[in-house]
């Protein structure tokens, strides 16, 4: 076993497997009290964990396409069935027939996507703002977007419900897609990058060519910004997509997003399970999608947030 | 100072224009736009918050001193502390109180100690280690709305594969919605389902920022990777423990589509039969939007914000105390490189203060 190889080929990671492995140097000198055998079986083990984690985490998942693929006697049988069917389509067919599923599909596409392009836009322009302009009471302003992050405001719902039947918004979409049109966490997210991610010379370069404050972050910052702009965005559409309690309370069942219309699916009909699950499955899919090309954006977007602020 | 800020960005446009100015008259036009406009560019958020996050917040007070309903919004009549009163006598908010603790209780301690193992575990040379990753935060892009259904159906008496496997090994078939205890196992099965992989991977983050050399002084000490987990990696991680469990406390607060879908009766919102498993959330939800008491609601609201402010204080007492003794100094270099005079240089009581909010658990 070779340390120096180990910890060459681990470049990108902190990991304490390789200095796992350094502990190979303790054998040569107390071979006898503590052999590094230990460390090697974890090696062999990781890899049957993280299989079974994995096939756990995917379980549901699965168990949420399979059971509609069936019909309702076969899943209602004692050893369940295990293995999908062909009935899919024609239980999907159920779900439309059902609940506005087709208005609900539609509606979250359009609250989920203006929440993005809202945030999108109001976050870089404000963490632009944070990371590169100098004006007074920046730190104060910015240790109270940080703060807000730690407020519930979901607690605040009864009087929003009061505020938005005053606007005349009660079961309006607009009414779902306002409250988190600017996030805080965007703002952050995005002064952080802009902070590493555009250089002050291209800033003062710009500033040369005579571009006002604005006309900086259209023409210079914004471009620079997409990479971080994929991540945000990917992240507020699978959370305005998700999203749950504050539709269900301000929608009516008749204008549904995809959630409410799931429980409305689910609390009817909750012995139809190829029916509920139908939908379930529907609705899950876009943000699957999305997940299974954007994955490793996604993962680097949450660890990279973990990481700075 | 924010007073200046609504007509800021407008006249940004004019200078512009390519043609010439005397420099005087620009820079005069630059001095005005350039103090003006960052105002105008942070403006949206807090204004946002203002008519979204903070007023509400504080007209629940308020209203939580007055007796109105849904039906006559515009008829409130004051009646002092009546409703908080009327609340500490009702047996239900302690019934939501009991179960919300016990909830949180279930569902953050394994959810923690589980992503703390995943996330030691993944912390090392993996072959597919994005394929792995994804695998693991596969649940907490499902929907907690899906997550419930499909659990619901898991755990169903009669079709259920859980009941199923249970009877493979002799189990009688258990009533999950119906027993004080099972309902409670199962909801929070769901949550730590959903939550586990998440915080691995904000576990992961941090872990792969603590100085290499640490591990190795450790094993040269003779550590093997268990005992630098509990020596080496837990101390350093303390903050983003800290912080990751105060996330996880505050969702767990609001816990509500779970139990509100778990419910076997249809349209039920009062947590089962005997209110096994109603959440403050779902009494709120209950009291202000079923039985329409915006006041006595708003009540409940207040008493679970002031919930979470005690919770929030403790979790900062102890990150605070713990950055002290273990992780300022990495605290210190994930700061450096960063310029910005303004960046005010606080002693590290936040090095993850952006992590959970990622995800704030929009309808928890």
């Amino acid at each position: 076993m070779s340390v120096t190889i180990d910890k060459a080929t681990d470049a990108d990671e902190a990991s304490p497997e390789a200095a796992g492995h350094a502990g190979g140097r303790r054998r040569l000198g107390r071979p006898a009290t503590t052999p590094t055998a230990p460390d090697e079986r974890r090696g062999l083990l990781r890899y049957p964990f993280l299989l079974i984690v994995v096939v756990l985490s995917a379980f549901p998942v699965y168990w949420t396409f399979m059971i509609p693929s069936r019909t309702n006697d076969v899943v209602g049988q004692t050893p369940p069935p295990i293995l999908p069917g062909g009935h899919f389509f024609e239980n999907a067919r159920r779900v439309f027939d059902t609940v506005e599923f087709e208005k609900a599909l539609v509606n979250s596409l359009l609250v989920a996507g203006s929440i993005t392009l809202c945030t999108l836009f109001f976050c870089s322009l404000a963490g632009f703002a944070f990371a590169k302009l100098r004006f007074r009471g920046r730190g104060a302003l910015l240790a109270i977007v940080i703060a807000t992050m730690m407020v519930p405001v979901q607690l605040g719902i009864i009087p929003l419900y009061i505020e938005m039947q005053k606007f005349g918004w009660a079961n309006h979409l607009i009414a779902v897609i306002a409250p988190t049109a600017v996030t805080a966490f965007g703002v952050v997210f995005m002064r952080q990058y802009t902070e590493q991610a555009i250089p002050d010379e291209l800033l003062e370069a710009g500033r040369m060519d005579g571009c006002s404050t604005f006309g900086l972050y259209w023409h210079v910052v914004l471009p620079g910004l997409r990479p971080a702009m994929a991540v945000l965005g990917l992240l507020t559409f699978m959370q305005a997509w998700n999203d749950f309690m504050w539709p269900l309370i301000v929608l009516s069942p008749q204008n549904p997003t995809v959630q409410v219309a799931l429980s409305t699916l689910a609390a009817g009909y909750y012995r139809d399970n190829t029916l509920v699950l139908g939908g379930t499955a529907l609705g899950t899919l876009p943000v699957l999608l999305i997940f299974a090309v954007f994955g490793r954006q996604i993962i680097s977007g949450i660890m990279e947030g973990a990481v700075k602020g | 100072m924010t007073t200046t800020a609504p007509p800021a960005p407008r006249p940004d446009a004019a200078p512009t224009r390519p043609t010439r100015r005397p420099n005087a008259a620009r820079a005069a036009v630059r001095r005005v736009t350039g103090v003006t406009a960052p105002y105008g560019f942070v403006a949206p958020f807090f204004m946002m918050f203002l008519v979204f996050g903070l007023f509400p917040m504080a007209y629940t007070f308020w209203v939580s001193l007055t007796d109105r309903d849904l039906l006559r919004p515009d008829d409130a009549k004051m009646v002092g502390l009546r409703n908080y009163i009327d609340l500490l006598h009702d047996e239900f908010f302690w019934n939501a109180v009991k179960n919300t603790f016990e909830l949180m209780l279930l569902c953050s301690v394994p959810q923690l100690a589980f992503a703390l193992i995943l996330a030691h575990v993944l912390n090392a040379r993996l072959r597919g280690r994005t394929l792995f990753r994804m695998g693991v935060l596969l649940p907490n892009i499902t929907s907690i709305v899906a997550v419930t259904i499909v659990f619901s159906q898991l755990f169903s008496r009669d079709f259920g594969l859980f009941n199923w496997v249970f009877s493979l090994v002799g189990v009688d078939k258990i009533d999950w919605q119906a027993g004080e205890w099972s309902s409670k196992i199962a909801i929070s099965m769901m949550v730590v389902w959903r939550w586990t992989g998440y915080n691995a991977l904000i576990y992961l983050a941090a872990m792969q920022a603590i100085p290499k050399e640490q591990f190795e002084a450790a094993a040269i000490d003779g550590a093997g990777t268990w005992r630098q987990l509990w020596h080496v990696t837990l101390p350093a991680l303390r903050p983003t423990i800290a912080f990751t469990a105060l996330v996880s406390l505050i969702g767990q607060i609001q816990l509500f589509t779970e139990p509100l879908l778990f419910d076997i009766s249809p349209g039920s919102v009062s947590g089962g039969t005997d209110r096994q498993f109603q959440t403050l959330a779902l009494f709120l939800y209950e009291e202000g939007f079923r039985l329409r008491h915006f006041g006595y609601g708003s009540a409940v609201a207040w008493l679970m914000f002031l919930m979470t402010v005690i919770l929030a204080a403790f979790a900062y007492v102890v990150t605070r105390s713990s950055a002290r003794i273990g992780g300022a100094r990495i605290a210190r270099t994930r700061r450096l490189g960063r310029g910005g005079g303004s960046r005010v240089t606080r002693p590290a009581p936040r090095p993850t203060a952006t992590d959970g909010d990622s995800r704030p658990g929009g309808a928890r």
